[in-house]
């Protein structure tokens, strides 16, 4: 075990994938030399070389196609967006190409691919450094996408996500990169796409979160059971596609009340599939209405502090709507 | 035009180091192709195929710009206008006829995509969507993926002098031409993004032209000269196995043709235009070359377009007899694995 950040465990997954199989390379805005805007290619470039560590022209575009071609031709490719919010220049290529190129080929060309994007607000980003644009993707078969809120899961997950045979959207939150350190096993452990971890267990309601939400959710879980006596069960997503339908359900159907977190706005968000499924196959168990607690419906995090901290979910957010809930 | 075979001249083929016989295999290509796509415009009047977009015009830039490509070890990003292209990389007639049948068995998409979207992994032809353009960025990916590895292989893209203005074409000719990728643009001007004309497309006029701004060479040729076509493909090929970078091709061609079975070209088209789009036909150009160059004979040309035509009636009887796609294998390749674990 190591104990490292975030930042450093997604570094050090794709060093490892790297040094283990030639065919993974990385691409994308500075993250040669400079090792990226955030330091998560940092010593890459001078230990792979600058073709497997490829700066790439000021174009997303070009960075998700291309990597979409190097894909067909075998190789392995981790694009790096430099921030989420920068991705639609390549919403045609991840959208149109990338979900697609198996199902239209009938199974004749896959594209293991990785789009690693930095996302989330809190760091003073304003509109445009802060968005969580998941839904977008979730909502695109054939797509993956893939949320850790631990450094053993950044790690685990980013090498899961670099082996899978089909694309993988990699979302790191950005504010959670040095926001603490955590064990991280050292013997190479893969963490499976398309399970969901529950880090505390609890039998008064259910809390579903991925990304920084996790942080917050368990924050929220000890006030809750000091101060109120109310058991949160916290089940971290972590892979929002595929969901693990089976851990959700059997939480809520234990618990009976189901609190959906997140922190893209919540018109169509990511919560509204999750909170969907929940009331069509656990009705029965339902006691209390399905409650989703997301980012308010604006078209971005404003950036005065004072407004960022009105938009953003935090610990004391999700107490209140938790107790809100247990009351029924 | 012709060179005259002087004792002292090589004729022009022969300077370009094509025998005899590798140019009567160009020509044969290109009657193929025409064949197929004419028999695809009788099977959609038929109601066999529901749509066809047509290549007709096209085929002796892409015959003769394909040729120098190797088969099974450089890459295809076609377009929708690929027949000939796609048939010179290897793709039968039988799979031309059964995409467009949208056979269960077809290699480009087993009838899950339209016809005119072409695909083959066993022949390195990526297969091909409908939003124009993002193809371009797969074949510098493809390079960029030889020139990561040190591989001797070259990417080949083909587009329309329209889908040139997409912004994927631009990032796609910046980015390889900054890493000096092995890739060959083709862009394929026939002077109509569907109904609108190339003044009102292309700034400047010559897509070719871009090309300096992209560190890469453009030349412009004449898609009715074959053997142009060869040349310039010959040496861009040649230009990306020594590790100089790109090139832009830009082949003046004509769509002989409505730019679909859905389209009616009689609503913006001159009809003395489409009149004289047979003097610029690939087809009736190269003949009288080759007729010229004295190695093509009138009965010789007759016996080659019989085996096309005959060529052409055996696949689609063929390609007619294959099995239709099964609505209960729909939902398989979305993901890896079975439908049910990536839900």
């Amino acid at each position: 075990m190591t104990e490292l950040n975030i930042l450093e465990s997604i570094r050090s997954a794709m060093d490892e994938e790297m040094d283990r199989d030639a065919s993974v390379m990385v691409l994308g805005e500075d993250v040669g030399k400079k090792g990226g805007v955030f330091g998560a290619t940092e010593g890459l470039w001078s230990k792979y070389g600058g073709k497997r560590v490829l700066d790439t022209p000021l174009s997303e575009g070009m960075i998700a196609g291309a990597a979409a071609g190097a894909a067909l031709y075998g190789l392995r490719p981790i694009a790096e967006m430099q921030f989420a919010d920068f991705v639609y220049p390549a919403f045609n290529q991840i959208v149109s190409e990338i979900s697609r190129m198996r199902y239209r080929s009938n199974g004749t060309f896959e594209l293991p691919m990785v789009i690693r994007m930095p996302y989330g607000g809190g760091v003073h980003g304003a509109l445009y450094h802060s968005q969580s644009n998941e839904s977008y993707f979730t909502s695109t078969v054939g797509l993956k996408v893939v949320a850790p809120g631990t450094p053993a899961d950044a790690k685990g997950l980013l090498k899961a996500a670099i082996r899978d045979p089909d694309p993988v959207l990699f979302f790191e939150h950005k504010k959670t990169y040095r926001l603490f350190k955590a064990e991280v096993p050292d013997d190479g452990t893969v963490v499976p796409i398309g399970l969901a971890d529950v880090p505390r267990r609890g039998k008064d309601l259910s809390i579903f979160c991925y990304g920084l939400m996790r942080t917050y959710a368990l924050e929220a879980a000890e006030t809750l059971a000091r101060e109120d006596g109310i058991e949160a069960e916290v089940i971290d997503l972590r892979s929002l596609r595929p969901l693990d339908r089976g851990t959700i359900l059997a939480s809520v159907k234990k618990t009976g009340k189901a609190l959906v977190v997140h922190e893209a706005n919540r018109f169509g968000g990511f919560g509204a599939e999750v909170a969907a499924m929940i009331a069509e196959e656990a009705f029965e168990s339902l006691d209390g209405p399905v409650t989703r607690l997301a980012g308010p419906d604006v078209p971005g995090v404003p950036y005065h502090h004072a407004l960022e901290d009105w938009f953003m979910l935090n610990p004391t957010k999700i107490v209140d709507a938790a107790r809100k809930l247990a009351a029924y | 035009m012709l060179s005259e075979s002087k004792a002292d001249t090589k004729p022009r083929h022969r300077e370009l180091g094509l025998s005899d016989d590798d140019v009567i295999a160009m020509y044969r290509q290109m009657l193929l192709a025409r064949a197929v796509d004419e028999r695809m415009w009788l099977m959609q009047r038929a109601g066999k195929i529901a749509f066809i977009i047509s290549g007709q015009g096209h085929e002796g830039a892409q015959v003769g710009i394909t040729w120098p490509m190797r088969r099974g070890q450089d890459w295809m990003a076609p377009y929708y206008r690929s027949i000939a292209a796609t048939l010179t990389f290897g793709m039968s007639v039988e799979d031309i006829i059964t995409a467009h049948l949208a056979k269960g068995d077809d290699v480009s998409s087993g009838g899950r995509q339209m016809p005119g979207h072409y695909g083959g992994a066993p022949y390195n032809i990526v297969s091909v969507s409908s939003p124009v353009g993002t193809q371009v960025l797969h074949a510098a990916g493809l390079a960029m993926g030889a020139w990561v590895r040190g591989d001797d292989s070259v990417a080949i893209t083909y587009f329309g002098e329209g889908t040139a203005n997409q912004g994927e074409i631009h990032e796609a000719m910046n980015f390889a031409g900054v890493h000096k990728l092995p890739v060959i643009f083709v862009c394929e001007n026939n002077g109509y993004a569907i109904s609108v004309p190339l003044a009102q497309q292309v700034a400047g006029g010559s897509v070719a032209a871009r090309a300096n701004g992209y560190g890469m060479p453009g030349v412009t040729v004449d898609g009715g000269d074959v053997l142009a076509c060869y040349a310039a493909g010959r040496e861009a090929h040649a230009r990306a196995r020594r590790g100089e970078g790109p090139s832009l091709i830009e082949a003046n061609v004509v769509r002989m043709t409505s730019h679909s079975s859905d389209d009616d070209q009689r609503r913006y088209r001159d009809p003395d235009e489409v009149a004289a789009l047979k003097e610029r036909d690939p087809l009736i150009v190269f003949s009288r070359e080759l007729h010229a160059l004295g190695v093509l004979t009138d009965e010789a040309e007759e016996a080659l377009r019989t085996e096309a035509k005959a060529e052409v009636n055996e696949a689609a009887k063929r390609a007619e007899s294959r099995p239709e796609p099964d609505p209960s294998r729909a939902e398989l390749f979305v993901y890896a694995g079975s439908p049910a674990e990536a839900r």
